[in-house]
């Protein structure tokens, strides 16, 4: 079993249009949308929630106010300043460690799980996906997708398919690196902008450091052909295999407002065509089963 | 006053409109925030003036003091300790820094070493103040970082913070402490999809928002419906051209070549500070 990680970098460069259509064109790979904080896998492939599962991947410290002294013990020695002068937590500072528990005089503080998110297994039409959703605002997001990973494993080994399919989220930080740690090989989406260079080679950097295969796919190339050029000779130089060259059309953001993948929304696009070829290397190069 | 820029979508325009705001006003400090994927020096070609390191605490344990009794192991919540039979094993990557297993160790085993995480860079471009920092690549953890750009805030400054993407740990630590947040979107379902979540992220933290709709004309109109019904101004348009985005990919702020959007962006910040009473 395979698995391929879709990343960018850079938000925005087309990571879910990419990922929704070689989905499709897989057929039966198991889907993990690991953008846990603003995921759209799902607007594009409809899933059906089979299972939900709840996310406690976080803890929070709580005062009992009949306890507690108001000593200030406690705030003098929270790591994240999320104990307010009036020696109340303030939620979205704490990184509930404990030291606060250990440290208060009267037992006062006791840490609680708090859900986090929610974990879904979902059908769709073009085969099982592994999802989630993170509470607006809350930490961990790298647990959940680690989770998130876990659950589409277990899929694909109940389902015997060749494929986990994972549609990452942009940075390089700790979410990003749980969706590429012991993966097969890492399709990086970037954009002919000075933004766009910038972040690709940040991320190369990153998959080179956790040994991960890259692949690049240049979007929107023609709005700027001399930074593509640019992309082209930096990749040509490194090694890294260019797989690629998708043209700017509004033909993705039709399919998206009609909330479907472009391949199937308009097949004979050149955006289309385009993807399909760059399945097609990719297919190859990873040694999956094509038909 | 300080502004943060937010989306909850990546791509949608924040860098650009924080970049072109802070241009157009005056006594500004812009501090990018985005420390996985820092974006604005590209369009500034700033004079860096100074580089430090950003380090975090992490445990050192004196194995010739511990009896691996396992209490650190224990206590810490990150996995961040392994405690064997005869060796404890650390990894720095996962720790917190929050001193807990210093304070929990009966034999004063551990104490605290300085991991780098990454680097920060204070400069200018003309009298616009720029600080941001960068994280070391393979590094998970942004926030110590955020939280270093951070403490450069100068009071009385027009302080213009740029989010990274998302709606989690990253996005909080930047724009909290903020007198409003502007969401930067743009008018496609995917857009409109995590303005919804980032708007939730707000209303909880309690901080006055509004929108700009980015490449305005594309997509629907689902965007406007939702900002109406929710009571969210629409800040700004900027419309889908090839102008901006040509410009844009070049790494130049647009409106410094259309002269008209100084005016525009001069406008935004000062109904900002008309809403806020700043």
């Amino acid at each position: 079993m395979k698995q391929l990680t879709v990343l960018s970098g850079k938000g925005g460069t087309g990571k879910t249009t990419i990922t929704a259509s070689f989905a499709v064109l897989a057929r039966n790979a198991i889907l993990a949308d690991c953008d846990v904080d603003a995921p759209d896998l799902h607007m594009l492939l409809h899933p059906q929630i089979i299972e939900t599962k709840e996310f406690k991947g976080s803890k929070l410290a709580v005062i009992n106010d009949t306890k507690c002294a108001g000593c200030g013990l406690c705030r003098e020695k929270c790591s994240f300043g999320a104990i307010a002068e009036d020696i109340k937590v303030d939620p979205f500072a704490c990184e509930g460690c404990g030291v606060c528990t250990i440290v208060c005089p009267l037992d006062a503080i006791i840490l609680t799980e708090k859900i986090s998110g929610h974990a879904y297994i979902s059908k769709t039409k073009y085969g099982f996906m592994s999802h989630a959703l993170l509470c607006p605002g809350e930490s961990n997001s790298g647990k959940l997708v680690t989770l998130v990973r876990q659950n589409a494993k277990m899929l694909a080994e109940k389902e015997h398919t060749d494929l986990i399919l994972i549609d990452g989220s942009p940075g390089i930080g700790c979410p990003v690196i749980a969706s590429v740690t012991g993966v097969d090989a890492a399709l990086v989406v970037t954009e002919p902008t000075m933004s766009g260079i910038h972040d690709l080679e940040r991320i190369l950097r990153l998959l080179k450091h956790f040994d991960v295969q890259p692949f690049v796919c240049i979007n929107m190339h023609n709005i700027n052909r001399e930074n593509t050029a640019r992309i082209e000779d930096f990749c040509v130089k490194n090694g890294i295999n260019v797989v690629g060259k998708i043209p700017f059309n509004q033909i993705v953001t039709e399919a998206m407002v009609c909330g479907k993948t472009v391949v199937e929304y308009s097949p004979q696009n050149e955006v289309s065509k385009e993807i399909r070829d760059m399945w097609d290397i990719t297919r190859r190069d990873l040694q999956l089963n094509g038909d | 006053m300080i502004v943060s820029i937010a989306s909850g979508k990546g791509g949608t325009g924040k860098t650009s409109v924080a970049v072109n705001m802070a241009l157009s006003i005056g006594n500004v400090q812009l501090l990018d925030c985005d420390v996985e994927e820092p974006n604005a020096h590209l369009f500034l070609d700033p004079k860096i003036d100074q580089t430090y390191p950003v380090t975090v605490s992490v445990p050192l344990i004196k194995e010739e003091l511990c009896d691996h009794c396992g209490k650190c192991g224990d206590f810490c919540q990150y996995n961040a300790l392994f405690v064997g039979s005869d060796k404890v094993l650390a990894f720095p990557e996962l720790c917190h820094s929050c001193g807990g297993c210093v304070l929990v160790c009966p034999k004063k085993a551990i104490v605290e070493d300085k991991h780098r995480i990454g680097n920060l860079l204070l400069g200018s471009a003309g009298s616009l103040e720029l600080i941001y920092g960068e994280l070391e690549v393979g590094e998970p953890m942004a926030v110590p970082i955020i939280r270093e750009v951070k403490k450069h805030i100068k009071r009385g400054k027009n302080v213009i913070l740029d989010s990274p993407p998302g709606t989690s740990c990253p996005v909080i630590q930047t724009i909290s402490g903020s007198d409003y947040c502007v969401l930067v979107t743009e008018p496609t379902p995917f857009g409109l999809h995590d303005l919804k979540i980032i708007c939730q992220v707000l209303d909880k933290m309690k901080i006055p928002s509004g929108v700009v709709v980015n490449r305005a004309g594309i997509g629907d109109t689902k965007i406007y419906e939702y900002c109406k019904e929710k009571g969210l101004p629409i800040l700004l348009e900027i419309p889908y051209q090839r102008q901006i985005a040509e410009l844009y990919s070049r790494g130049i702020p647009f409106s410094l070549e259309m002269t008209e959007w100084k005016t525009k962006f001069q406008n935004l910040f000062n109904n900002i500070a008309r809403m806020t009473g700043k």
